[in-house]
């Protein structure tokens, strides 16, 4: 449990903060809202450094697509905002409170950010780090220092911004974030396809996302998962169902629902509101959320290899339930916490890519590898980009890999 | 502008430099005869030249590898080369190092339809990539506009764009993997042919780093389905406010349109007269919007677009009807550097982003900088994403104008930085605007860094003298000042 927690309300005094951490050699576990503390490995700290202090949007500039705002700025605060000048974040940030046994609604920016998480749109807007442009903020060397830049087309110097989503508030406590902000979807669609197996789903989804529709969003749900779902013409094809989303203006989403259907076959169409709860739903892994003893696995793997690795995870651990959303590319698995990660970690490595523990009690995360692991020379590069940011490790130590 | 001082031991110790490197590439992979070496002497940026030391061409990730460890073992320098078109001066030799040249990794390796990616070597080029994808009806999205020539391993390396990059990204939005070779010899791959490498983001880091950072040797990128069509307005305006107020609007209604190009007067006469693409000649500023994809949206976005432009007082509109017209649109923005260099014997290509509410300012700043600086100035603009491309006109054989083109680039770069934007939109830092960039960090900034350069390559070894102004030893940058044990801020809240 923490002995303090130190709320600092400038950069001033978070730079502070930190130096006299690495002065004392006292870790800190940097923290906005604590609402995604639950991801990664636990941070072992007897401090807090809580970002919360650092709150508001520094700048909105819907022509510029571009917003600023302070690390520990609420989600809630900043979403309604962009809503209102119909634009968003691109990335689809998920929503796992609920998954992760918290209210829904939470979070900062910068949580988001560092832990660099993003929905089903990820195929076609990209993801968190593709958004972030700049960042200001303090290393593990109680450094103030700024990188990016705030535009939308930037190359001078290193891409430090994308080195800092995903890292987990590891090499920097972010004091300001410039995100690249984009027009929200006018209209949407999504075509249903009911009863197919997960060779034949992800084989639509492929065709889909080789089309010229600018398909968004392509998921396949096992009928365990589709029949759990709360949008009724979901739940009522009592059916695997696979689902292709269309967004943009429109006219253009009513032509490519049109010429998809008609290459594809539809057993369904679901229009803007019903759409729009299904993608939610699929955002935010709302189907595991009940079964909470669970262990959560988020894979990312090549999108036309999915149903051979959700397959053969299935056959070694001989239970438990997934979806595939991505394109078969990003299957999310719910299974007993008797189930062993090495045959997780086995199927992925058969075909390339990593698997991520995302929900977990705090003593399973900080007893099994979180993060895939990485090849030794690569292990060791990124133990030496930590160093040169933090070299005494007093930013979330052990947070992604242990040691590091 | 001032390189690291050549190393005389280096220099005077070629000849066992070369024998080590042909024992690694054998035959004419290993280039030491003089006038061969001038074909290596510069990059795009051809005001400065340097030939190297000794030029190898691997054909392999292996060589790659011993070579560099024969060179980090030898202490010599490194500067990796693609196919040499970079704008900034990135891939400009040094007369102690050798020049890495990747031309042989020509190969594309796999295209991967069912997964939507090609594995190529990084010597291929960018269109080349999109060649081996066309028969399907896919490209490769980034399309700088050397884009017939340079590789795709130079786009890793200066994260390049395009004049679609508003819509489909830079190079680092459209990379899946990449195998890389660190200056001690140690192979890594980072990404795949899923999304997301695990881990820190290492390949976003190295995507632009200009090649200070190791030597990519296979290169996955993402493919897309060609857009359905295309469609284009031309668009002309009284002033540059007026063209920017549309291009705001247009944006604010939600249209990202695939490509918003800027041109202004002096611009647009220099382009009509080269390749008479029938642009108005009675306007201040040219726009060309381009809006792709379905044939249902385009149309819709086509009759939104040209009702925008109406109300921002546009003076002429034309909607391209025909794919002819539509590149006939396109046909003077292409061709406006080459025109530009009709109309005067040599011209500097500048590369800054601003916000783009602060163009109108920066364009008339522009022309007293102009008048400062006695030179004309011509603008061509991504105007979607605020990338401004002023061309500088001079003449080399006239005493002092290479200098004074240079100092007003660098005053145009320094303008950009205090409004709001940045040293380099696409053309990267290289040797070009290196020692521009203490306008844009601070000491704090650039250290931070160069440390990360250092997790790389902590002898420095590879491609130094670019994109830093200083060069600090790792030992040195590494050192912590740390002071006190107390808590120095009795007024942070504390719980």
């Amino acid at each position: 449990m923490a002995i303090s927690t130190l709320r600092p309300d400038t950069p001033a005094q978070l730079a502070d903060a930190v130096r006299w951490a690495l002065s004392n050699e006292e870790p800190l576990e940097v923290r906005g809202r604590g609402s995604r503390r639950g991801l990664g490995r636990p941070v072992q700290a007897a401090h807090v450094l809580d970002l919360a202090g650092l709150s508001g949007v520094v700048a909105y500039e819907p022509e510029e697509l571009i917003l600023t705002v302070r690390g520990g700025t609420p989600l809630a605060e900043v979403l309604p905002l962009l809503a209102d000048r119909n634009q968003h974040l691109a990335f689809e940030p998920p929503d796992l409170g609920p998954l992760l046994g918290l209210p829904a609604g939470g979070g900062t920016v910068g949580g988001l950010l560092a832990c660099g998480l993003a929905g089903p749109r990820r195929i076609a807007a990209g993801s968190a780090r593709d958004h972030l442009l700049g960042v200001e903020g303090v290393s593990g060397r109680g450094e103030l220092y700024r990188s990016g830049a705030k535009v939308v087309k930037n190359v001078t110097g290193y891409d430090l911004p994308k080195l800092m989503a995903g890292s987990m508030g590891t090499l920097t406590a972010m004091t300001e974030l410039t995100v690249k902000v984009l027009p929200a979807p006018e209209d949407t669609r999504t075509l249903l396809l009911a009863g197919l197996d997960e060779q034949a789903g992800v084989q639509a989804l492929t065709r889909a996302l080789q089309s010229p529709h600018d398909v968004s969003g392509a998921a396949h749900l096992p009928e365990a998962v589709a029949e759990g779902s709360a949008v009724a013409a979901v739940a009522g094809l009592r059916a695997a169902v696979t689902a292709v989303r269309l967004e943009g203006f429109g006219p253009s989403v009513a032509a490519r629902a049109a010429a998809l259907t008609a290459e594809l076959g539809a057993d369904r169409v679901l229009e803007r509101e019903e759409s729009l709860a299904l993608w939610r739903e699929i955002r935010d892994v709302r189907c595991f959320a009940e079964s909470a003893e669970h262990h959560v696995w988020k894979l990312s793997v090549p999108p036309a290899a999915g149903p051979a690795v959700a397959e053969d995870i299935m056959v070694r651990l001989g239970d438990g339930r997934f979806y595939m959303d991505w394109g078969g590319g990003l299957i999310w698995l719910s299974v007993p916490p008797s189930a062993d990660p090495a045959a997780i970690r086995a199927a992925v490595t058969l075909t390339g890519g990593h698997a991520t523990l995302v929900r977990a009690p705090d003593a399973v995360r900080a007893a099994v590898d979180v993060f895939q692991p990485q090849p030794a020379p690569l292990a060791a590069l990124a133990a030496r980009v930590k160093e040169s940011f933090d070299p005494k490790r007093v930013l979330n130590p052990g947070r992604i890999y242990a040691g590091v | 502008m001032k390189m690291p001082e050549p190393d005389g031991r280096i220099i005077a110790n070629r000849r066992a430099i070369v024998e080590r490197l042909r024992a690694i590439v054998p035959g004419e992979g290993v280039i030491v005869d003089e006038e061969e070496l001038r074909a290596y002497e510069c990059d795009g940026l051809t005001a400065y030249r340097q030939p190297p030391l000794v030029v190898v061409l691997p054909s392999t990730t292996d060589q790659v590898s011993r070579v560099l460890t024969a060179c980090r073992e030898m202490g010599v320098k490194v500067v990796p080369r693609g196919a040499g078109t970079g704008l900034s001066g990135g891939a400009l030799p040094l007369a102690d190092g050798v020049l890495l040249g990747m031309g042989k990794f020509n190969r594309v390796l796999e295209v991967d339809y069912d997964n939507r990616c090609a594995v190529v070597q990084p010597g291929v080029t960018n269109l080349g990539i999109s060649n081996a994808v066309a028969e399907r009806g896919f490209y490769y999205a980034p399309d700088p506009s050397s884009q017939i020539a340079c590789t795709i391993g130079g786009n890793v390396a200066e994260n390049s764009g395009g004049v679609h990059c508003l819509k489909y990204g830079l190079t680092t939005n459209n990379l899946l993997g990449i195998e890389m070779v660190l200056m001690d010899g140690t192979v890594v791959r980072l990404g795949g042919k899923h999304l997301d490498a695990g881990g820190y983001d290492l390949m976003g880091v190295v995507t632009g780093s200009e090649g200070l950072l190791g030597v990519v040797t296979e290169v996955t990128v993402r493919i897309l389905r060609k857009p359905a069509t295309a469609r284009a307005v031309l668009i002309g305006f009284p002033s540059n406010e007026s063209a920017g107020d549309c291009v705001a609007a247009i944006i604010a209604a939600g249209i990202i349109p695939g490509g918003m190009e800027m041109m202004d007067k002096p611009a647009i006469h220099a382009a009509e007269a080269f390749v008479h693409a029938g642009y108005p000649l009675d306007v201040e500023a040219l726009l060309i919007v381009e809006l792709d994809g379905p044939a249902a949206e385009v149309d819709h976005l086509i009759e939104r677009v040209s009702d925008i432009a109406r109300t921002r007082g546009s003076l002429t509109l034309r909607v391209s009807t025909t794919e002819e017209e539509r590149l006939s649109f396109w046909a003077g923005r292409k061709a406006a550097f080459p025109a530009v260099g009709r109309i005067s014997p040599d011209y500097l290509c500048m590369d800054g982003t601003i916000p783009r509410k602060a163009l109108p300012l920066v364009l008339s700043r522009m022309q007293d900088l102009a008048e400062k600086h006695r030179l004309r100035v011509a603008n061509v603009f991504h105007a979607g994403d605020g990338n401004l491309h002023p061309l500088i006109l001079y003449d080399a054989n006239k005493p002092g104008e290479l200098q004074a083109a240079e100092d007003f680039g660098a005053d145009i770069l320094r303008l950009c930085v205090e409004v709001g934007g940045v040293l380099t939109g696409e053309h990267g830092v290289g040797v070009e605007k290196r020692d521009l960039m203490g306008h844009q960090f601070t000491e704090v900034d650039l250290k931070q860094q160069q440390r990360l350069k250092c997790a790389f390559d902590p002898d420095g070894l590879l491609n130094p003298g670019k994109v830093f102004p200083e060069l600090h030893r790792c030992a040195e940058l590494g050192r912590l000042h740390v002071s006190g044990g107390k808590l120095p801020f009795p007024d942070i809240p504390r719980f």
